[in-house]
């Protein structure tokens, strides 16, 4: 039955080839932990794709409730923390995940950088792989006033700040990020919900799906 | 892939008309034992993430995401701290020779230098070799900078006062306060400046709540504590008393007097 199906879909949109590209090839023995421990050290990327899906998803779930407004934001989330069935699982997944991503996505720098894995041919992937921690620190940032507690306000307003420094045009990035040269307000508020819900991830999708793209036709670089 | 000369398609369409069976490709770059992606190390992979996510969803429930009370711009007694994982920026733009006059050179050119080495990281270090010892020079730079990322998130966070930030950031629940109680004037004029007007806190703790017995908060008002001056010292016994009620009950309900 599901074999049918998939000769009824693959004679149409012919679907094999990406499924060889995408499941059907072999994994290398010295990135398998099964055969040397060590290789565990290969996790890391993976680990940094899994919390990232974690990541979506839970996002996802919280602008169920979340309200972009400086009025309701943090009442938002109280009422998502104290009342909503799981909300504080929710939540917590969120704020969690948003460190361990941090953490994981350096220990698979490291793992690159140390292994030289980023040599001919694969300087490009590297460079995305930097550009997708530069997105993941964007996304800490941005993400981390929308809760519009007092940590979060002060934290943003010395962020702007640094910001505002950027030499010949600190002010008009300034004014971009808060809505505003001066005041950090509502406007500010609803920028960053903007940039961490669709921007930051929109870029973040495309350049994961470069970094992906570029691992399957380039292969896992060989053991040392 | 098969492409180009000799494949035939159906109509104008670019699908083949002879059918490709769906065989693994043959696999000889790298001997030893080779294992299939799917299904055999894709469930190993997901063994790992079901473990993973044990772990992580235990940590959601053992430590509740924090969250402080509502932003108030006018908190001015309010020390910034950001995430950790920019501790580290924030901790170095501390320095005399990153701040101030030079904070061009500590926030833009020497992050900008170390992310951008990172970014070109392919492109400077050159070589054909990937073992350690044949570059030297780029694991020493990655070297150096890890270690100065650590030493200054090790260096930010040792300088909080995690407890007295807990304090302060803590959610107070509100009260209605009962402006016509006879504490509550003794209390605008002695104790708001630190507590709050609502008794939310400020330079001091909160109030709203409080654990101490009347008794307690009357020998706190005369003696002072830690830091707080002894406000009370010298004055009327019932006007101690009136002071101690209000901030034991602030509403004048029944709740507070337990």
């Amino acid at each position: 039955m599901l074999q049918k199906l998939y000769d009824w879909v693959d004679e149409r949109v012919d679907i094999t080839p990406m499924w060889r590209d995408i499941a059907d090839h072999e994994v290398p023995e010295h990135v398998n932990p099964a055969h040397h421990f060590s290789a565990f050290v290969y996790c890391f990327g993976g680990l940094t794709f899994f919390i990232t899906v974690i990541q979506v998803l839970s996002g996802m779930f919280l602008t169920m409730y979340y309200v972009p407004d400086i009025e309701n934001a943090w009442n938002s989330v109280y009422y998502l923390q104290q009342e909503v069935a799981y909300g504080q699982i929710v939540r917590g997944m969120h704020h969690w995940g948003a460190s361990l991503v941090i953490v994981m996505i350096f220990l698979h720098t490291l793992r690159v950088f140390f292994q030289g894995a980023y040599k001919k041919p694969r300087e490009l992937n590297w460079v995305v792989g930097v550009l997708i921690l530069f997105v993941m620190l964007g996304l800490g940032f941005t993400g981390y006033l929308l809760p519009w507690d007092n940590k979060a306000f002060f934290a943003t307003q010395v962020g702007l700040e640094i910001a505002q420094q950027t030499p010949f045009i600190g002010e008009e990035v300034k004014t971009l990020l808060a809505g505003d040269p001066d005041i950090v307000g509502a406007q500010t508020l609803t920028r960053f919900f903007a940039i961490h819900v669709f921007f930051l991830p929109a870029a973040l999708f495309a350049l994961m799906g470069a970094h992906f793209v570029m691992i399957r036709k380039q292969g896992i670089s060989g053991p040392l | 892939m098969h492409r180009g000369k000799g494949m035939k398609f159906v109509g104008d369409s670019r699908i083949p008309a002879k059918k490709m069976s769906n065989i693994p490709k043959d696999y000889s770059e790298y001997p030893g034992k080779t294992e299939a992606f799917w299904p055999n190390f894709l469930l190993k992979e997901w063994l790992v993430g079901a473990v993973f996510l044990i772990g992580f969803l235990t940590l959601t429930v053992v430590a509740p995401s924090p969250l402080e009370k509502m932003a108030d711009p006018t908190d001015a007694s309010y020390i910034p701290l950001p995430d950790w994982y920019f501790l580290f920026l924030y901790q170095f733009l501390k320095y005399e020779f990153a701040s101030g006059p030079y904070s061009v050179l500590g926030a833009f050119i020497i992050p900008g230098l170390a992310f951008g080495g990172l970014l070109l990281a392919p492109f400077l270090d050159k070589g054909p070799g990937r073992r350690p010892h044949q570059r030297p020079i780029a694991n020493a730079f990655m070297l150096i900078g890890v270690a100065c990322t650590i030493f200054l998130t090790w260096e930010a966070g040792s300088h909080v006062d995690w407890e007295a930030r807990a304090k302060s950031g803590q959610i107070v629940e509100e009260v209605e306060i009962d402006t016509s109680a006879a504490g509550y004037e003794i209390y605008k004029q002695n104790c708001a400046s630190c507590h709050g007007a609502e008794l939310g806190g400020g330079a001091g703790p909160a109030l709203v709540g409080t654990e101490l017995s009347v008794d307690e908060i009357k020998d706190i008002t005369v003696n002072g504590l830690g830091s707080m001056p002894a406000v009370m010292k010298g004055k009327p016994e019932e006007e101690i008393q009136q002071l101690a009620e209000f901030v034991k009950n602030p509403s004048g309900g029944e709740e507070g007097s337990e």
